[in-house]
């Protein structure tokens, strides 16, 4: 009789807080999709990028580049003036580029290794892109450090909107939904490329591919990816959107098509659950996302099919 | 006899200290070669530098009377078994599919042959039963079979294999011996990297000694010899000198 009543009183409560789940549409109405929809958008092809550079062991050269695009963004920023201008894009990826032909010189060339050479390169591109931004811009900028290290997504809703189908959408979300269609189409493409050099590469320079020409086409994509997501959810989140996704599908598959989905779910549960928790919290919704992204790894790491703390506790 | 691999005066340099240098081998079609020599001999480096893995600083390689480049898909190469990641997320049956990629192209998808072909590959190894198993659930043993099983898929007509003895157990070291002489039955040519000097001169026809230079390329019987040998492991020969003592008396 006692745990009947405890049932009820449990499923009253439960129906009372019915509204947590529609809180952020209640709040913001269809800015909490746009908001869902551009988080799941930046995560997406960070997912699979992501995915290869942890089976590369490149993961911290995901966040080189986040570092290192800084000084291309205020160089091009300086040349242009504009900070909506797509030719800071293009500065921040030709400075992300530039990293990541500076790390290999540094370690082929040199006894240093190819850590250190990751190390070298992006705090030493980062602190340059601060001098440049301080000397060059002077302190009251519109581009400010705070937005460089957090983001600025949260500013999405006040963002120009374009008309597209009837419907006003943040533009910011347009630009991003080609970055990630790029990517997926990149990806489709090249795909068997970039799992035999993964895997194998003197197989696949065996097999006549270019290990060097694919590392750096690889490095590219990323910096492209990177800039663009980096304007959202800043230099440090990136750097989480890119590792946790790929890390999390690695501990749930043994296929390299399963992992690479499971990244792409983990994406859009990350973005779905960072919105939750921005609003019921009213926090900053990219660091949201990024703690969501932690949660559901830890429950991979429990949980995974593959490498699941439970199972070996178990047998 | 026809030839299939040609060397001139293949040089290797690794941060301007040469590893390899001078390399002249001439190698008939059909035979199966031991490439033999010491730690740090550059035994790996040089089926590398063949390949074009490894770049050479000098010299030539010709396969089948014409460079390299015109003739990538009759050669198949067999990386050491350490040099991959086997936590990698794919199955058997991918990397046995693997082999078929260099005859695809960069874009071709694998088709029904391929996948007969890979299959194939992997019923001759025994490995067939697990083909949908994660590479890293394997032994030594089962994953260098599975990498020979790519070899197979390549269908190539020189093969060149890095260590595919090391860390394998004994089953497995017989059934890839005997692989490799039924691979010569039917007219490939197959040279070896090979660690072990006792069971060299049971395993292959001919010999390329190497130590930094070629010692010596030849059949088992005239390069197996205690000179040959003292020339090049140098002084370090105890239990090689027994070795070759051994093989003096055949």
């Amino acid at each position: 009789m006692e745990s009947l009543s405890l049932n009820l009183s449990l499923s009253c409560h439960l129906l009372r807080n019915m509204n947590y789940f529609t809180i952020p549409w209640d709040n913001l109405g269809i800015g909490a999709f746009w908001l869902m929809l551009m988080a799941f958008l930046v995560a997406l092809p960070c997912s699979q990028m992501g995915s290869f550079l942890i089976l590369r062991r490149m993961a911290l050269t995901g966040d080189a580049i986040s570092h290192s695009v800084f000084p291309g963004v205020v160089i091009a920023f300086v040349l242009i003036g504009d900070l909506a201008s797509p030719w800071l894009i293009v500065g921040a990826g030709l400075a992300g580029l530039a990293s990541t032909v500076f790390i290999e010189l540094i370690h082929r060339k040199t006894r240093v290794k190819q850590d250190a050479a990751t190390g070298i390169s992006f705090t030493a591109l980062f602190a340059l892109g601060v001098v440049l931004m301080e000397s060059m811009l002077g302190k009251n900028v519109d581009l400010d450090l705070d937005c460089v290290l957090h983001g600025r997504l949260g500013l999405l809703l006040e963002e120009h909107h374009v008309e597209m189908f009837g419907t006003m959408v943040p533009q910011p979300i347009l630009v991003m939904a080609g970055v990630a269609l790029l990517t997926l189409v990149m990806m489709v493409i090249f795909y068997r490329v970039l799992l035999l050099s993964s895997f194998d590469s003197g197989l696949a320079a065996s097999y006549g591919y270019k290990p060097l020409v694919i590392h750096y086409c690889l490095m590219f994509v990323v910096s492209f990816i990177v800039v663009a997501a980096f304007q959202a959810v800043g230099a440090i989140l990136v750097i989480a959107l890119l590792i946790l996704p790929g890390a999390a599908a690695y501990l749930c598959s043994c296929r390299l098509k399963a992992m690479l989905f499971l990244a792409g779910l983990h994406a859009l549960l990350s973005a779905v659950g960072g919105l939750y928790l921005h609003v019921w919290f009213n926090t900053d919704m990219a660091a949201a996302v990024v703690v969501c992204g932690g949660v559901l790894l830890l429950l991979a790491w429990l949980l995974g099919p593959v490498d699941g703390l439970m199972w070996k506790w178990l047998r | 006899m026809a030839i299939a691999l040609e060397t001139h005066d293949l040089t290797v340099t690794y941060h301007k200290r040469p590893v390899l240098y001078g390399i002249d081998v001439t190698v008939p079609e059909g035979s199966l070669v031991g490439i033999v020599g010491p730690n740090g001999a550059g035994k790996s480096t040089l089926i590398k530098s063949i390949m074009g893995v490894v770049p050479s600083s000098g010299g030539w390689v010709k396969v089948f009377g014409t460079p390299l480049k015109e003739n990538l898909h009759r050669v198949g190469y067999v990386p050491q078994r350490e040099s991959v990641d086997w936590d990698f997320p794919v199955t058997v049956m991918d990397v046995a599919l693997m082999g078929t990629y260099g005859r695809l192209g960069l874009f071709r998808r694998p088709g029904k042959k391929e996948k007969l072909q890979a299959q194939e590959a992997l019923e001759k190894v025994g490995m067939l039963p697990y083909a949908n198993r994660q590479i890293g659930n394997l032994s030594g043993g089962q994953q260098q079979r599975v990498f020979l099983a790519r070899a197979l898929a390549q269908d190539s007509d020189l093969y060149l294999m890095d260590e595919p003895f090391a860390g394998v157990d004994a089953a497995t070291e017989a059934a890839i011996i005997e692989l490799l002489k039924e691979m010569r039955e039917r007219g490939k040519t197959v040279l070896v990297v090979h660690h072990d000097l006792q069971s060299a001169s049971e395993y292959f026809d001919k010999l390329l000694l190497l130590n930094m230079r070629l010692v010596a390329f030849g059949d088992v019987k005239e390069v197996f010899t205690p000179e040959l040998l003292q020339k090049t492991y140098g002084g370090r020969l105890t239990i090689l000198s027994e070795v070759a003592d051994h093989a003096a008396k055949f």
